[in-house]
C-alpha cells in the first residue's frame, strides 16, 4: 500500500522548474525561445517604426515601372522602356550564365589541378601547389579587378584593328568576337540528323558495354564516336547546300559588329571565378583521391589496369563519394560569388535589380529582399541537384 | 503568413536599426561634438585629398561652412561615399547631410526622402571623347561604347538621349570615377559621360588632358546641391541657409579675410548686419549662435573665393562661373532675402 503511494507522481511545484530534471531542459529550451522571439519582435517593430518615421511605404509597384536605363548584356529582348522586373530578370539570366560557365570550368580546372597535384612529375606537382595556393588565399575580388585590369589594358582596342584584315575571331579590350551562325533553308533537316547521330552513338555505346561484359571484347568507341558524329553531318551540309554560314565580326564605327561579343566583364569574371573557385575544387579532388585507400590502386595494377584507367575506373568512381559533397558548396560559392560582378561592370543581378533599378527608385528593402529570395532559391536550386547526383554514386550498402 | 513576414521583417532589421530617424539632427550633431557630411569618393575640384591628407574642394568647402556655422570652427568627419551608396548613407543616419554632386530630382525630392537645400552649381551632362576619334558632335555616337557612373541620373539621361536620336549604344556600367578614368584612358569605352563640370574636372587629372575633347552637346538640366534627409526641417533650415550665406556673402561683398572686421560693428547695409549678426537675433532662429554666418564666411570664404579656389580659371579645372554667376552677373545665383 505505502510502497504504491510512493511511486506516485508527488504534486506539481513550481520550483521543480529548475529543480526537476524531468522538467529542466524544457524549461531552458521554453525560455531561451521566448527571449528569442522578444529580441526578433523588438528588431521587427524597429524597423517598422523607422520605415514608417523616414514616410517610406513598403510596395512592390516599382517592378512594373519603365527601368529607364540599358543594359548591355541581355539575354532577352530587353530596352530603357521595358520594366524594373524585366530589368531584374535580364540580370538574373546573366547571373545563371555566369554561374554556369563558372562552375563548368572551374570543375575541369579543379579536376586537372587536383589530379596534376598528386602527379609523380615533380615540376607537374609543385606548379599546381603553386596555382592552388596563391589563388585560395587572395581574395576573389582582387583576382577579379586583377583579371579585368589585365583584359582592358594587355588587349588591343578595337581601333587598333582599322584596316587590317581580321579572321573569324578577334580579341579587344572590349571582349572576344566570335561569328555568328546563320541558319538558312534547310538548317532544321541539318540539327536534326546532327540529333540522329548523337542518338545513335549513344546506342552503339549502349551495345559495346553489353558486348563487353558478355565476351570481354571492347569495341573502339572513340572512332566509331568520331566518325558517327562528323560524317553524316557533313554529308548532310554539303548535300543541303551549306545551309548554315558564319558572319564574321567586322569592324563598323567605334566597334566590331556582325559577331557575337562575349565582353570583357564577362570574360575577367568567368576567368577569376573559375581560377578562384577551380584551386578550392583542385583541393576537395586531391583529399577525394587520397581518401582511397592505396590498396584498391595496388589491386587495380594487380589486375593489369593501367594508370589512367585504373584512375578512371577504380581510383575516380571511389573518390566520388568524398567529392561531391564539398563540391556542392563550391558551386554555391561560385554563384554567390558572381555578385561580386559589377565590379567590373558586369550587369548581374546585383547589378541591376539590386544596384541601378534599386538606386533609381529608392526601394533598398524590396530590392534587397528580392535579391536575397533569388540567390536563396538559386542556392537551394544547386544543393538539390547536386544532392539527387550524391545520391547516385553514394556508396549502396547491402 | 504573419510568420513569414515577421521573418522578413527580423532579415532586414539589421539595415534599419543604424537608421533610427531623429527629428532633432542638430541636437545628434552637438551632442556628437561634430558633423558628419557625405562627399564623393574622390574628383578633382569637389572633393579630393590634398598633400597633407586632408579633404578639400567646391563640395567639401560646403559641409566645413555647415560644421563652422554650428561649431564656430569645421569640425566635420568625411564620408566618402559612391554614386550607389549616397542616398542609403543619408536616409540610414550614417551621415547627416550629402554634399556629393547630386542632381535634385523630383523622384529624389518625392519619392527617396531626401530634401535638397538648394542648388551650389547648375551643371549639365555632356560627353568626353579622345581627339584622335575625330568626333565633334554626340549626334555622331552611334554604336559608341559609352563609360557611365552607375546609379547616376546621368545613366538615365544617358538612356533617354540615344533613344530620343535613335542610336545604338553599349554602355559599361562604373562604380567609380577612378575606375571609370582606368577603362576610358585604356580605350575600353569610346565616351565617357558625366556632368559637364565632372568631365571639366576629370580631365585635369589625366596624363595629356589636351588629346581629349568634351562634345559640345549638353543633354540634361544638373543642378546639383546638397541634400538631408526629409522630415527634419530646422535641419534642412541650416544647410539652406549657410549656403544661402555663403551667396549673399559674395553678393555684398564679404570676404573670409574682412568678414570679422565687418562683423565687429554693425554697418550700413542692413542686410550684412542681419546676416553677420550685429543687428537683430536671426541666428536663434535656427537655433545656432549669434554670428554662425560670419563663422561659416570665415572657415571657407564667400561663394565666389570658394569656386574661385577649386574650380575656377586660375586652377587645372578651369571652369568659367557662366550659370554659376551672382544674379546680379548674368548667371542665375540668388539667394532669397536675409530678412
Amino acid at each position: 500500500m505505502t510502497v504504491a503511494a510512493s511511486t506516485e507522481t508527488p504534486a506539481f511545484r513550481i520550483e521543480m522548474l529548475w529543480r526537476d530534471e524531468r522538467y529542466r531542459s524544457g524549461f531552458i529550451q521554453a525560455i531561451t525561445m521566448m527571449i528569442l522571439m522578444l529580441a526578433v519582435a523588438w528588431l521587427v517593430n524597429n524597423a517598422v517604426e523607422n520605415l514608417a518615421a523616414l514616410g517610406k511605404t513598403f510596395d512592390f509597384g516599382f517592378l512594373w515601372q519603365p527601368a529607364n536605363y540599358d543594359i548591355n548584356q541581355r539575354l532577352i529582348d530587353y530596352t530603357s522602356r521595358s520594366t524594373n522586373a524585366r530589368a531584374a530578370l535580364v540580370g538574373i539570366l546573366n547571373t545563371l550564365l555566369i554561374a554556369v560557365m563558372g562552375c563548368v570550368t572551374a570543375t575541369v580546372i579543379g579536376i586537372l589541378a587536383g589530379v596534376a597535384r598528386l602527379s609523380k612529375n615533380w615540376l607537374v606537382a609543385k606548379l599546381m601547389t603553386l596555382y592552388v595556393e596563391t589563388f585560395r588565399n587572395i581574395p576573389v575580388l582582387i583576382w577579379i579587378l586583377l583579371t579585368a585590369a589585365i583584359v582592358n589594358t594587355a588587349l588591343p582596342a578595337p581601333a587598333t584593328y582599322r584596316g587590317l584584315e581580321t579572321g573569324p575571331v578577334v580579341v579587344t579590350n572590349r571582349g572576344i568576337y566570335i561569328p555568328t551562325p546563320n541558319f538558312g533553308d534547310g538548317s532544321l533537316v541539318l540539327l536534326i540528323i546532327f540529333a540522329l547521330s548523337v542518338a545513335a552513338i549513344l546506342m552503339v555505346r549502349a551495345w559495346a558495354n553489353r558486348r563487353q561484359e558478355a565476351t570481354g571484347e571492347q569495341t573502339p568507341m572513340l572512332w566509331i564516336g568520331l566518325g558517327l558524329l562528323v560524317v553524316p553531318s557533313l554529308i548532310g551540309y554539303i548535300l543541303l547546300g551549306a545551309p548554315i554560314t558564319l558572319t564574321y565580326p567586322e569592324l563598323k564605327g567605334f566597334n566590331f559588329q556582325g559577331g557575337i561579343q562575349l565582353r570583357d566583364s564577362l570574360i575577367a569574371l568567368w576567368v577569376a571565378l573559375s581560377l578562384y573557385t577551380g584551386a578550392f575544387i583542385a583541393e576537395i579532388v586531391r583529399a577525394g583521391i587520397l581518401s582511397v585507400s592505396h590498396g584498391q590502386s595496388e589491386a587495380a595494377y594487380a589486375l593489369g589496369l593501367r594508370p589512367n584507367r585504373a584512375m578512371n575506373l577504380v581510383i575516380l568512381p571511389q573518390a566520388l563519394r568524398v567529392i561531391v559533397p564539398p563540391l556542392i558548396s563550391q558551386f554555391l560559392n561560385l554563384t554567390k560569388n558572381s555578385s561580386l560582378a559589377i565590379a567590373v561592370g558586369y550587369m548581374d543581378a546585383t547589378g541591376t535589380l539590386g544596384g541601378i533599378t534599386l538606386n533609381q527608385t529608392g526601394r533598398e528593402m524590396e530590392c534587397i529582399l528580392l535579391l536575397m529570395g533569388f540567390y536563396l532559391i538559386v542556392s537551394l536550386l544547386i544543393s538539390a541537384v547536386m544532392n539527387l547526383y550524391n545520391e547516385r554514386v553514394r556508396l549502396v550498402e547491402r | 503568413m504573419k510568420l513569414t513576414k515577421l521573418a522578413i521583417a527580423a532579415g532586414v532589421t539589421g539595415v534599419c536599426v543604424a537608421g533610427a530617424a531623429h527629428a532633432a539632427t542638430l541636437d545628434d550633431v552637438k551632442a556628437r561634438g561634430q558633423l558628419r557630411c557625405g562627399i564623393n569618393t574622390g574628383i578633382p575640384g569637389f572633393a579630393f585629398t590634398d598633400q597633407q591628407g586632408n579633404w578639400q574642394g567646391f563640395d567639401v568647402a560646403l559641409c566645413k561652412a555647415v560644421g563652422a556655422a554650428i561649431f564656430g570652427e569645421p569640425k566635420v568627419e568625411y564620408v566618402s561615399l559612391t554614386g550607389k551608396t549616397r542616398f542609403t548613407a543619408l536616409a540610414s543616419g550614417e551621415v547627416d547631410m550629402l554634399s556629393r554632386n547630386t542632381t535634385w530630382t523630383y523622384s529624389r525630392d518625392t519619392d527617396l526622402k531626401l530634401d535638397f537645400a538648394g542648388v551650389n552649381y547648375y551643371d549639365g551632362q555632356g560627353f568626353i571623347v579622345p581627339k584622335a576619334l575625330g568626333v565633334t558632335s554626340a549626334m555622331e555616337l552611334d554604336g559608341a561604347t559609352v563609360c557611365i557612373q552607375t546609379g547616376t541620373t546621368t545613366e538615365l539621361n544617358l538612356a533617354d538621349f540615344f533613344r530620343a536620336n535613335d542610336m545604338s549604344y553599349e554602355p559599361v556600367p562604373i562604380e567609380t570615377e577612378t575606375e571609370a578614368k582606368e577603362k576610358f584612358l585604356a580605350n575600353a569605352c569610346d565616351v565617357y559621360t558625366t556632368d559637364a563640370s565632372g568631365l571639366a574636372a576629370t580631365r585635369s587629372s589625366y596624363p595629356n588632358p589636351k588629346d581629349y575633347v568634351i562634345l559640345p552637346e549638353i543633354i540634361s538640366k544638373e543642378p546639383l546641391g546638397p541634400a538631408v534627409r526629409h522630415g527634419d526641417n530646422d535641419w534642412g533650415d541650416i544647410v539652406r541657409w549657410t549656403l544661402n550665406a555663403l551667396i549673399v556673402a559674395e553678393e555684398k561683398g564679404v570676404t573670409a579675410e574682412n568678414v570679422k572686421d565687418m562683423a565687429s560693428a554693425p554697418g550700413d547695409d542692413p542686410e550684412v548686419n542681419r546676416l553677420l549678426g550685429t543687428e537683430g537675433e536671426y541666428g536663434s532662429m535656427m537655433g545656432l549662435d549669434k554670428d554662425w554666418a560670419v563663422n561659416a564666411i570665415a572657415a571657407t570664404g564667400n561663394y565666389g573665393e570658394i569656386f574661385d579656389a577649386y574650380l575656377g580659371p586660375d586652377t587645372d579645372i578651369g571652369l568659367e562661373r557662366g550659370l554659376n554667376a551672382l544674379y546680379t552677373d548674368g548667371g542665375i545665383l540668388y539667394s532669397p532675402p536675409f530678412r
